[in-house]
This record gives C-alpha cells, structure tokens and sequence, in this order.
C-alpha cells in the first residue's frame, strides 16, 4: 500500500521529488523545501491516503554535505496504517523552510523544537520560541559544530517578567473567540 | 431605561485577567514545567506551559557515546519505564544492524516491557489519586509498584536505571525462578488493582473530578499526534503492539482498551485494564518461553564469552573492538517505534557507518501530549489542571530529554 503512496507521490509532483527509497523497509522521499506545505498537504487530504498524523518531526546536521540540515517529517496514516517518512533538504546560508503547524497541530512545538536545537527557521510560525533552551541561550545546541563542552556567556537579570497579560491583550483584540494561539 | 443603566453598570466593572505562575516548583507540576495560566476568576482562559527544566541534552550525549553507551542515557527518558525505553533503542539499531533477536530474547522483552508498562500505570493512577486527596489508593498502588520493582531487581540488578538490554539481546537471561516469582507477586498486583478499582472507581469525588474534565476531541488527538492511553481514551484503537507487532506481540492473545469520551476517568479506566492486560500477556509469556540463546549468534554486536576473552586472541580482539570501538552500524537510517507506557515511543537514529550514531532523536510521547494541553485546559478551572495534568502522565524526563 504505502509503496505504491510514494511512487504515486513521486509521479504526481515529478518537479519537486527529488528522490524516492525503499531502504529498510522505510519509504522515503526526499523533496524540494519549498513544496513541502504542498506535499504534506496532499498526503494529508488525497482520499486513498490520508497521511493524517504526524508521528514525529525532526531534523539532521550532516555537517559538511551540501545542502547541509535534512528536515525530516514522519507521517502517518490512521486509516491505511502506512507510514511515509518525507525530507527536505535545507540549506546552510539560508535555513528556512515553510512552516506545517496549520496543517498538524503537533508541529507547532515540534518546529519550535527544531528552531531551538539547528536554528531552523520555520516561516509563519506564530510563537518560534525557544522550547528546551532557556531565552538567553547562545547558539543552537545540536549542531554539529556546537561544541558538547562549550560555555555560556552569563545571563543578565531579567528586567521584567514577559508580560503575559499585555500579550493576551493584543491577542484577544485580534481573535477574541480563540484562546490559545493554535 | 433603568435596564438600560443596569446593563450598563455591568459594562462599566472593570475586570482584567489575572496572571498566575504554576510551577516548577509546585508539587503537582512535577517540579520539571511552568505554567502562565492567564485566568478570569477560577477559569483558565489561556496557557503557556513552559518545558526544559530537566533538559539534560540526551541527544548530544548520544552522539558523542558508542551504540552501546546509549543504553543508560535511555534508562533516564521515561524512569518509571526504563525497560520500555531501553528496548525501543535496541530494537531501532537492531533495525539498522537487520538483524533479529532470538525468540528467547524477544519474549523476555515481551515480559519485562509488560512489567515496565506496569509500573508506569500503577505510577501514574497512584500518583493521580493522590493528587486528588486520595492517599489509600496511592498506597496500594506504591506497594504494587514496589513488588514489580524488586522483580526488576531481581532480574536485572537494578530497580530504575536499569541497562537490561543489550544490541542484539539483553544484559542476561531471567532468572531461574523467574516464572515462581512472578506467580507469588501476580497474586498480590491483581488484588492491588481490584483493591485501586474499588478506592477510585465508584468514589463520588474521585468521578466529580475526573469525568467531564480534560477532555480532547478525535480530531484534536491525531492532530496533535497523541497515542497510547490518551489516544486509546478517545475512541481510536491506535495500539502500536496490535498494528504493528514486534517482539512476540504477534503470537499472544490481549485487548486494546478504548474509551468513549476522551476525558481523564476514561484515560484511568483505560490505565486500569492496560494493567490486567499486561499480567495477561506476561501470563502467556512465560507459560510459553522458548528456550535456546538471549543473545544473537553475531560477532559483529554481540561480546563473546568471556572464557573466550581471556583464553584467545580472537575472542580478546573480538571484544576489544566492540568496547572501543563500538558496534560498527552500517550507515541508513531508520524510523523505528515501540508501545511504551505513555504512547508511541519512536528512534529516529541516523548512523553513518562508524561507532557512534551521528543522531539520535527521540519522539517521545508525552511531549506530543503536552503540546495539546492548552486544548483540555482552556475553558476549565484550575483544578481541572491537576487531574488532565496527571492523566497525560507527564513524565519530565522524557518531555525535556
């Protein structure tokens, strides 16, 4: 089932699928970064697919190959029980790609997870905070050219508390029905 | 026109939102999470948790450890299933590797992962009748986990941090009297939960603060890429171990509980019948282990005998090689996940052919589900945090890494 998904994927969207594999029983589609709302969005919806959860979302530093970070979305389909895994290569001097949080609410925090650990931007984010590091933090962690022992310039005593009122003050004017932001 | 100056006057009250920090150091957020709930009166209009006070940067450490050092880093992902964890690492590699655990080995995972699951859930609904005011039931459940412990104990050295398995097998075989222990102690857990199932269920203020509360809709939970007990309680049969059986789950007999609702009372009546569930499956499991190695017959993972160590040269380079060097993964990668307490446990590991993983990454379960705790929150009081809260079973090793 999910190998005819991703040969169908790769027919579907020649242009941007650079490459397919069957490796270790893991299919995988490597794509062009800038399709990636459009393809996710088609695994998503396409009625013999459904590609309805997003399992996981992360992204690997190959430090030096070019392009340089792989974004990788594992995606799942409740109905089929497939699994699709889709990479997007990002490259080094210019490390944004499209954020997904509308299409799956999990990435909201997965992406700012992301965003923290490699520094890559995801663009229409709503809230890319920092998630495990704290706000002060130098650098992105995980990158392989992070060094494991490297300090940390000392962190200054806040002035004042991020104010959380004022900010769901200028949030409700816009949205006054929503809570949260997603 | 006095209605209308009435209605007025109401206009006119100035309220404003409150901003109140919940946490870390407040006994029912664990100490590892910070809340900025904004409320009005009692009821949360909004949340902001806060995650990362127990980051301990597993994923780095990984990359700078051998295949086999990440096994202990492993133990403290989810510490009150350390078992659950440190098979879901070796089945990843042993993906990586394609090779296969020996039937032995592959129902002793069964059993001690059951066991793992176990005492996850007797955590977690002790710890959750707690926090409710019910100290009887926490009791009961400490003692059932307690029990389970010294069995870990026994067959593994250790009560959590525990290291049991190993790339292609486990640190040892079960102990000889494995299948006597465990009948002595299943006696006592299953009078343990009927003695839980009798505190809670049918508790009028355990039910007022449970049903109706937390609750997460279908949609939301795939959204948010919920699984395990979270998801099962909304009405989707979303089991890793029944879809997609690994180790010996393809030859027992078990249920898949699943709820209605998706409330926190169907979150612990779920946790409640997982729990008999998994003495069933271990029941099965030991009546029928195969006998024959724990360990793969592979000199490329597995350490020799250590007679062979220390009597020829071939077995001293063999094991030399595998301790200094590392088990040398063929490099790929691979997407690999188990059923562990909480929900879907995945490995993303990337290796690229040396002795290290180049990556490692964690889809750690109670990350995802604290990622939609806004959705069961919001709208609710603040007391409705606490049981959603425990319910989800933040575990805040896993959720920081």
């Amino acid at each position: 089932m999910s190998k005819s998904d991703i040969k169908k994927l790769g027919r579907k969207f020649r242009k941007v699928v650079l490459d397919t594999s069957e490796r270790l029983g893991m299919d995988t589609a490597l794509i062009d970064k800038d399709a990636v709302r459009e393809i996710l969005e088609y695994l998503r919806d396409e009625e013999k697919m459904q590609y309805n959860m997003l399992r996981h979302l992360t992204c690997v530093d190959y430090l030096h190959r070019d392009p340089r970070f792989e974004v990788v979305y594992v995606l799942y389909s409740m109905s089929n029980k497939t699994q699709v895994v889709i990479k997007a290569a990002v490259p080094e001097d210019d490390p944004t790609i499209d954020s997904v949080h509308d299409l799956f609410g999990c990435a909201n925090w997965a992406e700012r997870e992301v965003w923290d650990m490699y520094g890559v931007d995801f663009k229409g984010h709503p809230d890319l905070r920092r998630i495990l590091m704290y706000e002060e933090f130098d650098g992105h962690p995980l990158r392989k050219d992070y060094d494991k022992q490297a300090s940390q310039p000392r962190v200054e005593l806040r002035k004042t508390e991020r104010d959380a009122i004022e900010e769901f003050k200028t949030f409700h004017k816009q949205q006054p029905e929503q809570g949260s932001r997603s | 026109m006095t209605a209308e100056i009435e209605h007025d006057d109401i206009n006119d009250l100035h309220t404003e939102p409150m901003l109140l920090n919940m946490g870390p150091s407040h006994p029912a957020m664990h100490g590892t999470v910070r809340m900025v709930l904004t409320l009005d009166g009692e009821t949360v209009i909004k949340v902001d948790p806060e995650i990362g006070y127990l980051h301990r940067g597993f994923e780095k450490e990984c990359e700078h450890a051998t295949w086999t050092q990440v096994f202990p880093y492993t133990d403290r992902l989810n510490y009150v299933s350390p078992l659950l964890n440190n098979f879901g690492f070796a089945l990843a590699a042993e993906k990586l590797l394609e090779i296969e655990a020996t039937p032995r080995c592959n129902t002793i995972r069964t059993i001690m992962g059951e066991v793992s699951r176990l005492s996850d859930h007797l955590t977690c609904v002790g710890a959750g009748s707690l926090e409710l005011g019910g100290f009887s039931a926490f009791l009961y459940a400490i003692e059932g986990r307690e029990l389970i412990w010294d069995l870990t104990e026994e067959v593994t050295g250790a009560r959590m941090t525990v290291t049991y398995a190993r790339i292609g097998g486990l640190k040892d075989d079960i102990t000889p009297d494995f299948a006597d222990s465990w009948r002595v102690k299943r006696e006592r857990l299953l009078e343990i939960i009927d003695d839980v199932d009798k505190l809670l269920t049918k508790n009028r203020i355990f039910l007022d603060r449970m049903q109706g509360t937390g609750i997460i809709s279908q949609e939301d939970a795939i959204s948010y890429g919920y699984s395990g007990p979270c998801m099962r309680s909304t009405g989707i049969d979303y089991d890793l171990r029944k879809d997609h059986p690994y180790f010996a789950y393809g030859d027992i007999d078990f249920d898949v509980p699943v709820g209605t609702t998706g409330d926190n009372f169907d979150r612990y009546l779920i946790r409640m019948e997982e729990m008999r569930q998994s003495i069933r499956i271990i029941d099965q499991c030991v009546a029928k282990m195969p006998d024959g190695p724990v360990n793969c017959d592979d000199p490329r993972v597995v350490l020799p005998e250590k007679e062979r160590v220390y009597n020829s040269i071939e077995g001293m380079i063999n094991h030399f090689k595998i301790i200094f060097e590392g088990i040398q993964v063929p490099a790929g990668e691979i997407y690999s996940y188990t059923e562990a307490g909480n929900g879907e446990l995945g490995y993303y590991v990337v290796s690229n052919g040396t002795g290290n993983p180049w990556k490692v990454s964690v889809r750690s379960p109670s990350f995802y589900h604290m990622s939609a705790i806004h959705k069961m929150i919001e709208g609710a009081m603040i007391a409705d945090i606490i049981p959603t809260f425990d319910t989800i079973n933040m575990i805040g090793g896993e959720i920081d890494r």
